[in-house]
C-alpha cells in the first residue's frame, strides 16, 4: 500500500509537479499579501463592452504571447536538444510583415487581416525554415544557429517597415489585440487556448509527439526506425515559425503598433524559461506541451506580481532571476531524488507505524 | 592465500521503487582468487557491483577490506580502497584518446602532462598487447578495444579488488584469452577479481569460485570444480534443463527449399564492401567472423543502415532500391541492431512507444495508432514475449538488458516482417531469455519469415541458422551448410586453414 | 547587438524614437560639382536608418543644403566613429568650405578639427557636442534635454489641476532621452507639486507601459496623469485605460503626454485622445544656415535648438505635417 501512495504521490503529477506547485506557491504567495489580488470584476472598456477586469487577467492576457511561443519551443526543444533564440526577432519580423501588409491600403477588413496573418505566417515559416536547415541538415547546435537570426533579425524588420513604427487603427484589430465585442475574455486568451487545442489535435491526429520524442532521445535509433530525423527536427522549427507569427500578430494587435526594436523584447529567455520551468528537459526528449503553457504563467505571474508590489521594473528581472533559479533547482534531478528518498522513508516509516498499530 | 578475506560484503540491501534489488545478500571475495558472480539478468549482479563501486548507495548492510569496515558513497570513494571497475557497458568517452581516457579523473592523472602519459599508455597497451594507440581516439577503436583500454586503465590504477563486468562480451576467443592471461596473472599477484559473464564455459576456465544470486538473493557460494555445469545452470535459472535440449541439433537442420526472399548483388556500403547474398524464405541463416570481419556492417548495408554505395537488390524477384531504414521497412525488412542501448531503445520512452515505434513509423506522421491499439499491441507482446516489466507505461531504460533486448524483437514483431535481422540479440542477456530468443527465431522460421542470426557464439549459431557465411577482413570466405555446420568446420574457415 | 544599442543609446543626444542597430555601413553621397559660387558643405552624420529622429534630421540637412540655395552637399553617413573620422579627413582634402558634424563618439576629433581650421574649414556641430576646444569650432547646435522635459512640465503646470497624480513611464534608464524628460518631472515630485502615484521604466517598450498602467488600475490607486517618455509607451499606457473603460486625452479623466512628435502620434493629439506632445528638434540646418549666409550672428558658441511641445487645444494639421516625424 505504501508503493502505491508512493506511485501516487510522485507519478501524479509527474513532470508537471514543479510548475503546479510553484504556481501554487505563487497563489497563496498574493493571497497572503492581499486578499483581493485576484479578484475579478466586470467593467465597461472605451468601446462600450463588458469585460472582466482585474489582476488574474491581466496575467493569463498579458501571458498570451510567451505562451504560444513556449508551445513551439517546447517542440523544437524536444527534437533538436536546444532552442530557438530568435522567436523575439522574428516575432518582430512576422509583426512588420502582417502590418506591411495590413497598410498597402487604408480599409482594413477582416479578410485582409487573415490575408496579413497568412503572409506573416509564410515570412515566419520561411525562417523558421532557414533556422531548421541550419540545425537539421547543417548539425549546427540550435542557440548557434539561431544566432544569426537573433542578431540581424530586427534589422530585418527594420527594414520591411522602412524604420518607421507604422500604426494600424482598426476595430477588428483591437478586436484580435483586446476584446471582440460581447465577449469579455480578452481575445489573446482565447487565441492560447485555441492554439493548445491545435496543439492537442495535431498530436491526436499526428505521430509527431513519439517521433519527435524518439528523435530528441536517441537519434541513432530513431533514424535505425526509419524515423527521418531531418525532416522532424526541420518541422518542429516550422511550427515554431507559426508559433512565432501568431504571437507577433498579437502583439503588434495589442497596440495597433509595431516598433521592431521592442515587440517581444528578451521574450526568447522567458519562452526557454517556461520550457525549463514546464518540466521540459531542455536537452530534447520527453516534452509536455502543457507544462511549458504553465511555466509561461508562472513567469507572467511573477511579473505582475512585483508589480503590484511596485518593484521597479529595473529590478523585476533580479527577482525573477531568484525566483527562477529556485524553481530550476528544485526540478532538478538532484533534488528530486534526495526529495523522492525523502517521502520514500516517511511513508515508510508511516506504513511501518500502521502495521505495528494493525498487530 | 586463497583463504585470507579480501572483502567481505555483508547483508546488503537495495531499494529501487517497487523493487528491492538486493535482500541481505553476502558476498566473500579472498586474495588472490578469481570469483564468479552468477545469475540471470535480474538476479541483482549488477546493483552489487554497482554498491561496491559507490555508483549506488545501499540501503542496509556492511562492507570491510582488509577487515577494516569501509563506507563507499562514491566511485573516488571505491577507487580509494582500491577496487576498480571494467563495466558491461563503455564508460568511457569516445571522442577522447586513448591515454586521456586511461588518466581522467585519477588523482595521480591530474598533474602528469600530455606526452608523459601517452607514453606511460603506450607502456602499457604493448605490455597487454593491446592493438591500439595511445593517440587514437578511443571511439575510433573497435568495442573489443575499447573494453581493453577499460581494463588497462584498472590495472593501471593498482587495485586490490578488480570487478570486470561482461568483460568478454565483445572479444573474441583469441582476446579472451589475452584476458584470461592477464587475469591469471594479476591473481598471482594478490588481485582478488570478480567476474561477471554470462559465458559458463569461461567460468570454468578461470575461475576459483562461484557465488550465485537470483533474485536479488543470495542462492550460495561454490568452489567451482566441485559445482557441476549443469547443477550451476539450475541454480541460476531455477528450472529444470530440458529445455535446453529442446532445442534441435545442428544436424537436423535443412535447409529452406522454399523461394528466394531477398538477393543482393554486389551490395556494398561506405563501411561493407561489395558482396553477394540472398535468403530463402523461412530460411535462418548467421553471419559469423571475427570481430571487425565485416558481418555487422554486411547486414546492416541490407537494411541501409548506413550509406548505400552500390549494388543491385531484388525483393522476390523484383528490383528495388533500398538506401534509407524505412525503404527496408517498407520491403519487409526488421533489423535489431548489435548496440542495443546506442541503437535500439528509446530509454525514456514507455515499453509501448517502444513497442509500436516502428510500426508507426511505417504507418507515417498521419496515421498515428491510437492509444487504445497501442495498448492492446503491448500487451499482447509483454505476453507473448514474456517480458517482464512493472507495466507497460514503465520507461524501457529501466527494465534488464534481456527484457529492453524483447522489448526491440516485439517491435519488430509488431511489423510482420518477411525478412528480420538480429545483430547479437543475446549479448548481454541472461541464459534463459537466450534460449527464448533462439526458439522464437526457429518459430519465426517455420511460420514462412527469412532470419539472419548474428551471434558471437557459435554454438548459438549451430543450434538456429541452416546456413552460416563466414567472414573474414571484410570478405565472404565461406558458406557452410549440412554436414559442415560443425564448430570445427566453422573454426577453421574462420581461421583460413585447409578444411 | 545589445551592446551595440546600449553603445548608441549613451551617444545619442535628443534621441526621440527607439534605436536600430541598421545599417553600420558607411555611405558616401557627394553632390555633383556645380558652377562656382556655390558653397561646398560636407556633412558627417549617422546613418538615417538610426531612428525616425535621424532620419527627419538628414533629410531637413539635405533640404537646406540644396543647389537651389546655392550649396554643394556632400554627405557620410556611420555610426561608426573611425570611419566618420576618415571621411572627415577626406572632406578636408577635397576642399570643403564649412564641415558640419553629428559625432558617433566625443572623442578623438582633435586632429581632424585642427587640420580643418589650418585648411581654413569653418567646423560647426550639430545635435551632439564632442569632447574638443571651443575654438576648434564655429558654433554647434544642439539640444537640451532638460528644456524639454522643463518645457513638458510647465504645460502640465499650466493646466491647473486640482490635483497631480502622475503615472511616470520612463525611457531606457541611463539614456539622455530619459535623464532629461526625467529630470523636471522629478523635481515637481519633491517639492509635493505633483504626487507620483508609479514611476517604472519601460525601457521603450510599449507593451512593457501597458503592463504597468494596467497594474496601477488592478490595485485601485487613483491617477489622472500619464507622463510617458515616448510615443509608443504612449500609446500602450492608453491601450491600457482603454481596455479599462478610463477615458483620456481632451476632456477625458486622464491627461495622456508623449515625446517624439511622431505624425501618428500628433494625429492622436489632434483627434483629442492624447493632451500633449513634446520634440526635441531634429531640424538644426536652418539655423546653421543662417548663420553661414550671415543672416544671424552668434552669442554663444552653443546654440540650444528650440524645443517644440504641441497641445492638443491648438495643433493643427499643417503643425503634423512641418513638425511630425515618420508616417
Amino acid at each position: 500500500m505504501a508503493g502505491n501512495i508512493k506511485k501516487k504521490f510522485s507519478g501524479g503529477l509527474g513532470q508537471l509537479t514543479i510548475p503546479v506547485i510553484a504556481i501554487a506557491l505563487l497563489v497563496i504567495f498574493n493571497l497572503i499579501r492581499d486578499p483581493s489580488f485576484f479578484s475579478v470584476g466586470l467593467s465597461h472598456n472605451n468601446d462600450g463592452n463588458i469585460v472582466l477586469a482585474g489582476n488574474l487577467i491581466s496575467i493569463i492576457n498579458g501571458a498570451s504571447e510567451l505562451a504560444v511561443l513556449a508551445m513551439g519551443m517546447t517542440l523544437v526543444t524536444a527534437a533538436c536538444g536546444g532552442q530557438d533564440i530568435s522567436v523575439g526577432a522574428a516575432a518582430a519580423i512576422a509583426g512588420s510583415v502582417f502590418v506591411k501588409v495590413l497598410k498597402t491600403s487604408p480599409d482594413i477588413s477582416g479578410g485582409k487581416v487573415l490575408l496579413a496573418f497568412i503572409c506573416a505566417c509564410i515570412v515566419a515559416m520561411l525562417f523558421g525554415t532557414f533556422n531548421g536547415t541550419l540545425v537539421a541538415v547543417f548539425k549546427i547546435q540550435p542557440m548557434i544557429a539561431t544566432l544569426i537570426l537573433y542578431t540581424c533579425g530586427r534589422s530585418i524588420a527594420y527594414w520591411i517597415n522602412g524604420g518607421a513604427t507604422p500604426t494600424i487603427s482598426s476595430p477588428i484589430i483591437s478586436a484580435i489585440g483586446s476584446f471582440i465585442p460581447g465577449i469579455p475574455i480578452p481575445t489573446p486568451v482565447l487565441i492560447v487556448v485555441a492554439m493548445a487545442i491545435v496543439f492537442k489535435l495535431v498530436f491526436k491526429f499526428t505521430s509527431l509527439e513519439l517521433l519527435t520524442q524518439s528523435v530528441g532521445i536517441n537519434g541513432s535509433a530513431a533514424r535505425l526506425n526509419g524515423i527521418n530525423s531531418t525532416f522532424i527536427k526541420l518541422l518542429s522549427f516550422i511550427i515554431l515559425g507559426v508559433c512565432v507569427a501568431v504571437s507577433g500578430s498579437i502583439g503588434v494587435s495589442r497596440l495597433g503598433l509595431i516598433n521592431h526594436e521592442t515587440l517581444l523584447l528578451d521574450i526568447e529567455m522567458d519562452t526557454i524559461l517556461a520550457v525549463a520551468i514546464g518540466g521540459n528537459n531542455l536537452g530534447g526528449g520527453k516534452f509536455k506541451i502543457s507544462g511549458s503553457i504553465i511555466g509561461a504563467y508562472v513567469i507572467q505571474m511573477l511579473t505582475i506580481t512585483l508589480y503590484a508590489m511596485k518593484v521597479s521594473s529595473t529590478d523585476v528581472k533580479a527577482y525573477k532571476a531568484i525566483v527562477i533559479i529556485l524553481l530550476v533547482v528544485i526540478g532538478s534531478p538532484v533534488v528530486k531524488e534526495k526529495f523522492g528518498k525523502f517521502v520514500s522513508k516517511l511513508l515508510d516509516n508511516r506504513s511501518k507505524a500502521s502495521l505495528k498499530g494493525a498487530q | 592465500m586463497q583463504d585470507e578475506v579480501l572483502l567481505q560484503m555483508s547483508h546488503i540491501d537495495k531499494r529501487f521503487p517497487g523493487v528491492l534489488a538486493l535482500n541481505g545478500v553476502d558476498f566473500t571475495l579472498r586474495r588472490g582468487e578469481i570469483h564468479a558472480l552468477m545469475g540471470e539478468n535480474g538476479a541483482g549482479k549488477s546493483t552489487l557491483i554497482k554498491v561496491l563501486t559507490g555508483v549506488y548507495r545501499m540501503d542496509g548492510g556492511t562492507i570491510t577490506v582488509e577487515g577494516n569496515s569501509i563506507s563507499i558513497h562514491s566511485p573516488q570513494d571505491a577507487q580509494n580502497n582500491g577496487i576498480s571497475t571494467v563495466y558491461q557497458e563503455i564508460t568511457l568517452c569516445p571522442n577522447l584518446t586513448v591515454a586521456e581516457n586511461m588518466y581522467i579523473g585519477r588523482e595521480d592523472g591530474a598533474w602528469i602532462n600530455h606526452k608523459d602519459y601517452e607514453k606511460k599508455a603506450g607502456e602499457i597497451l604493448e605490455r597487454l598487447s593491446i592493438p591500439a594507440r595511445a593517440t587514437q581516439q578511443l571511439g575510433d577503436c573497435s568495442l573489443a578495444v575499447q573494453q581493453m583500454v577499460a581494463i588497462a586503465r584498472a590495472v593501471d590504477m593498482k587495485c586490490k579488488v578488480l570487478i570486470l563486468d561482461e568483460p568478454t562480451s565483445s572479444l573474441d576467443d583469441k582476446e579472451v584469452n589475452m584476458l584470461f592471461k592477464l587475469m591469471r596473472d594479476l591473481k598471482a599477484q594478490g588481485v582478488g577479481i570478480i567476474f561477471v559473464t554470462h559465458f559458463l564455459e569461461q567460468v570454468y576456465e578461470v575461475s576459483d569460485r562461484i557465488t550465485v544470486l537470483r533474485n536479488g538473493e543470495l542462492v550460495g557460494e561454490y568452489l567451482t570444480e566441485e559445482l557441476p555445469q549443469v547443477e550451476l545452470v539450475a541454480k541460476m535459472i531455477g528450472k529444470d534443463l530440458d529445455e535446453l535440449n529442446d532445442l534441435g541439433s545442428a544436424e537436423e537442420k535443412k535447409t529452406s527449399d522454399k523461394e528466394v526472399f531477398y538477393e543482393a548483388t554486389g551490395l556494398s556500403s561506405s563501411d561493407a564492401l561489395p558482396f553477394d547474398f540472398q535468403i530463402r524464405k523461412g530460411e535462418v541463416n548467421g553471419f559469423t567472423g571475427l570481430l571487425g570481419s565485416g558481418r555487422s556492417e554486411s547486414v546492416r548495408a541490407i537494411f541501409g543502415a548506413d550509406k548505400v554505395t552500390g549494388g543491385a537488390v531484388k525483393i522476390n524477384g523484383k528490383s528495388v532500391k533500398i538506401t534509407r531504414p524505412i525503404d527496408a521497412m517498407k520491403n519487409g525488412i526488421g533489423y535489431l541492431a548489435e548496440d542495443r542501448k546506442r541503437d535500439g531503445i528509446i530509454a525514456e520512452l514507455s515499453v509501448r512507444e517502444n513497442i509500436i515505434l516502428a510500426l508507426q513509423v511505417m504507418k507515417g506522421l498521419f496515421k498515428p495508432i491510437s492509444r487504445s491499439e497501442a495498448e492492446a499491441f503491448a500487451d499482447e507482446y509483454i505476453k507473448a514475449l514474456n517480458i517482464k516489466t512493472a507495466s507497460r507505461e514503465t520507461p524501457v531504460g529501466s527494465l534488464s538488458g534481456g527484457n529492453q533486448q524483447k522489448v526491440i524483437l516485439a517491435r519488430w514483431l509488431l511489423t510482420h516482417p518477411d525478412y528480420l535481422i538480429l545483430d547479437e540479440p543475446t549479448r548481454g542477456i541472461d541464459v534463459g531469455t537466450k534460449l527464448e530468443i533462439q526458439k522464437l527465431v526457429l518459430k519465426l522460421a517455420e511460420d514462412g519469415v527469412s532470419v539472419t542470426f548474428i551471434s558471437s557464439e557459435v554454438e548459438e549459431m549451430l543450434r538456429t541458422c541452416s546456413r552460416l557465411i563466414v567472414m573474414r577482413d571484410r570478405h565472404i570466405v565461406g558458406e557452410l551448410k549440412g554436414a559442415d555446420l560443425n564448430q570445427t568446420q566453422v573454426m577453421k574457415t574462420i581461421a583460413g586453414g585447409e578444411a | 547587438m545589445r551592446k551595440f544599442k546600449a553603445l548608441l543609446m549613451s551617444g545619442v543626444l535628443a534621441l526621440s524614437l527607439v534605436l536600430t542597430a541598421c545599417g553600420s555601413g558607411g555611405s558616401g553621397n557627394s553632390g555633383n560639382s556645380g558652377g562656382d559660387g556655390l558653397i561646398k558643405v560636407g556633412v558627417i552624420n549617422n546613418p538615417p536608418s538610426e531612428s525616425g529622429y535621424r532620419e527627419a534630421n538628414v533629410k531637413d540637412m539635405e533640404a537646406v543644403f540644396s543647389e537651389a540655395n546655392g550649396y554643394e552637399l556632400k554627405t557620410f553617413y556611420s555610426i561608426k566613429n573611425d570611419e566618420q573620422l576618415q571621411a572627415a579627413q577626406g572632406f578636408i582634402t577635397e576642399g570643403v568650405d564649412y564641415l558640419l558634424i553629428s559625432a558617433a563618439e566625443t572623442t578623438g576629433w582633435d586632429e581632424v578639427l585642427k587640420k580643418a581650421k589650418e585648411a581654413g574649414i569653418k567646423v560647426f556641430l550639430f545635435d551632439r557636442m564632442i569632447d574638443v576646444d571651443e575654438s576648434l569650432y564655429e558654433a554647434a547646435v544642439v539640444s537640451d534635454m532638460a528644456k524639454e522635459g522643463e518645457t513638458a512640465v510647465q504645460w502640465l503646470l499650466s493646466q491647473n489641476l486640482s490635483e497631480y497624480n502622475v503615472i511616470h513611464i520612463q525611457g531606457a534608464m541611463g539614456s539622455d532621452a530619459q535623464i532629461g524628460r526625467t529630470g523636471a518631472l522629478d523635481a515637481q515630485f519633491n517639492s509635493g507639486a505633483m504626487n507620483c502615484v508609479v514611476q517604472q521604466t519601460a525601457t521603450w517598450d510599449e507593451a512593457e507601459a501597458k503592463k504597468i498602467v494596467e497594474s496601477v488600475i488592478n490595485s485601485g490607486a487613483d491617477f489622472n496623469v500619464i507622463y510617458a517618455e515616448n510615443d509608443g509607451m504612449a500609446k500602450g499606457a492608453v491601450a491600457a485605460l482603454d481596455e479599462a473603460g478610463i477615458t483620456h486625452g481632451v476632456n477625458g479623466k486622464v491627461i495622456v503626454m508623449g515625446f517624439d512628435c511622431n505624425r501618428w502620434a500628433l494625429r492622436e493629439l489632434l483627434a483629442g485622445n492624447w493632451n500633449y506632445d513634446g520634440q526635441c528638434s531634429p531640424f538644426q540646418a536652418q539655423i546653421i544656415s543662417d548663420i553661414i549666409q550671415g543672416k544671424t550672428t552668434v552669442d554663444s558658441k552653443i546654440i540650444i535648438n528650440e524645443e517644440k511641445g504641441f497641445d492638443a487645444a491648438t495643433l493643427t494639421q499643417a503643425d503634423i505635417d512641418t513638425y511630425g516625424l515618420g508616417e
